[in-house]
C-alpha cells in the first residue's frame, strides 16, 4: 500500500472525518443512534455500500458525462442500495425489516455523494475502494460513539442489556430522557468536534 | 470507452450514455428482484405466521413453521360459520378481504380454543395491520400484534411495541349489536371494559388503530356475537 493510498484510508478516521470534520451525514447519525445496535449495522451498511459504489463510480469516471455525472451516481447508489436490501430479504429477512428505515436514509447520504465527486472521480478503483472504505468505517466509528453514550444514559443499557444495577435506580438515580431525543446527537457529536479539534492544532480556525 | 476524438460532453453521447444505463440497471433490479421473489416469498409467508403466533404470545420459537403448523388451523367465514380454507398461505389480508374471503385462524393453546382474526387499516403514514386473539367466547381479547409500514419511530410506531400491545389483553370487542373496542386519547380511558389507552404524540397512528379494529371486526359480526 503506498503513500496515497494509506492516506486515502487512515485520513478519514481521524484527522478528515466525514463528520466531524467534513460534517457530513450528520442526519442519519440523529436517527439511528438511540440504541447501539442500530448504530452498528447503519454504519456497516453505509460502508459496504460507500466502498462498492466508489468502484463502480472510479471505473466508469472517463465514460461519465461530465454534465450528468451527479444523475450516473444517484442511479449506481440507488441500484446497489436496492439490490443488497433486496439480496437481505432474500437471505437475512429479520435484519432486512430492522433495516426497513434505514435504506432511504443510505441512499441520501451525503458521504455518499461526497466521496464520489471528490474521490471516486479522479481516482483509480482501487484507492477508491480504500477511500470508500476508510470514511464508511469513520462515520461508522463516530455514530457508534455517540450510540454508546445515548443508550447508556438514556437507557441505562447496552445492546439492550441493562448496565446499571437496580441499587442505583432505588437510590434514586433516573435515565436521562434527553438522551433519547435527536438534539442529544448533535450535542454529542459537537463535544466530539470540540474534543478533536482541542487536541488537533490543524484543524483550529485561523 | 469513450473514443479520444470523441468528447464526452457532446449531447449524443450523453443521450445515448444516460439511456444505455437505464436499460442496464432496469434489466440488473429486475433479474435480482426475479431471482430472489421466490426466497423472499418463503421469509415473508413464515414471517406472517411468525405475527400470527406472536399475538398468541407465542415468541422466539425456535421453528415457527411446525409451531403454526401444528396449533393453527387457517379458516374462512361463509356466511356465519367457518370453513376449512384450501387456498394458498396468504399474508396480505387486505387483499383477501377485498375478494371476500375473511379469515380465521382457529388455534390450539395449551389445550385451549383462540381465534385470530388480521386485521388491516391506515396509519399516518402508511399501512397498519395486526393479529388480534379471542378467547373462545370470541369477545375477550388474549393478545395483540401489531405492525406498521412506516409510522414515526418513537411515536406512532409505538403500536409495534409489547407494551402498547399488553394493553389490549382482557378488553372486550363488543356486545351483542356493536364493535365497541375503541382507542382513545392517553388518559382519557372512561370505559376499562373496552377502551384502551392511545399512545401520546401518535394520535393520528392511535385513530388509525381504531378506524381499523371498528370496520375489520364489522366484517365478522354475525361470527362474533353468534
Amino acid at each position: 500500500m503506498n503513500k496515497k493510498n494509506k492516506e486515502a484510508f487512515l485520513t478519514p478516521l481521524g484527522l478528515n472525518n466525514p463528520v466531524t470534520v467534513q460534517v457530513l451525514g450528520i442526519c442519519s447519525a440523529l436517527a439511528v443512534t438511540a440504541q447501539l445496535m442500530p448504530a452498528i449495522v447503519m454504519g456497516i451498511s453505509v460502508t459496504i455500500i460507500t466502498a462498492l459504489s466508489n468502484v463502480v463510480i472510479s471505473c466508469l469516471r472517463k465514460t461519465i458525462p461530465l454534465r450528468i455525472r451527479i444523475i450516473v451516481q444517484l442511479v449506481v447508489v440507488a441500484a446497489l442500495v436496492t439490490i443488497v436490501s433486496e439480496v437481505l430479504k432474500a437471505f437475512a429477512y429479520d435484519i432486512s425489516v430492522q433495516l426497513s428505515v434505514y435504506v432511504g436514509l443510505i441512499i441520501t447520504n451525503c458521504i455518499l455523494m461526497g466521496r464520489l465527486e471528490a474521490f471516486a472521480m479522479q481516482n483509480d478503483p482501487w484507492s477508491s475502494l480504500l477511500d470508500g472504505i476508510g470514511n464508511g468505517l469513520g462515520y461508522a466509528k463516530i455514530l457508534i460513539i455517540v450510540a454508546f453514550f445515548r443508550e447508556l444514559f438514556g437507557s441505562g443499557s447496552l445492546f439492550g442489556f441493562k448496565v446499571f444495577p437496580e441499587a442505583f435506580y432505588n437510590a434514586g438515580y433516573l435515565n436521562n430522557g434527553l438522551m433519547l431525543m435527536p438534539p442529544m446527537a448533535l450535542i454529542i457529536v459537537a463535544c466530539i468536534i470540540w474534543w478533536q479539534r482541542a487536541h488537533n492544532k490543524d484543524l483550529q480556525q485561523k | 470507452m469513450a473514443d479520444k476524438k470523441f468528447s464526452t460532453s457532446s449531447n449524443t453521447y450523453t443521450l445515448v450514455y444516460a439511456a444505455i444505463m437505464v436499460v442496464i440497471v432496469a434489466f440488473l433490479l429486475s433479474f435480482v428482484s426475479s431471482a430472489l421473489r421466490e426466497r423472499q416469498d418463503v421469509n415473508v409467508k413464515l414471517d406472517t405466521k411468525k405475527q400470527i403466533l406472536a399475538s398468541l404470545n407465542m415468541t422466539n420459537l425456535a421453528d415457527a413453521d411446525k409451531q403454526f403448523s401444528e396449533s393453527v388451523k387457517d379458516m374462512i367465514l361463509e356466511g356465519d360459520t367457518l370453513a376449512d380454507y384450501t387456498g394458498t398461505f396468504a399474508t396480505i389480508y387486505e387483499s383477501e378481504g377485498k375478494a371476500g374471503r375473511f379469515h380465521v385462524f382457529v388455534c390450539n393453546v395449551n389445550g385451549q380454543t383462540k381465534y385470530v382474526i388480521p386485521v388491516y387499516g391506515a396509519g399516518l403514514w402508511g399501512a397498519i395491520w395486526g393479529y388480534i386473539a379471542l378467547n373462545d367466547d370470541k369477545n375477550t381479547i388474549f393478545g395483540t400484534y401489531f405492525s406498521h409500514a412506516s409510522e414515526t419511530p418513537g411515536l406512532g410506531a409505538e403500536i409495534a411495541t409489547p407494551a402498547f400491545q399488553a394493553r389490549f389483553a382482557g378488553k372486550h370487542i363488543g356486545d351483542s349489536t356493536d364493535v365497541k373496542i375503541s382507542v382513545v386519547k392517553n388518559g382519557k380511558v372512561a370505559d376499562a371494559e373496552y377502551e384502551v389507552d392511545g399512545i401520546s404524540g401518535g394520535t393520528i397512528t392511535s385513530t388509525g388503530v381504531d378506524a381499523m379494529l371498528k370496520s375489520c371486526f364489522g366484517n365478522y359480526k354475525n361470527f362474533l356475537t353468534k
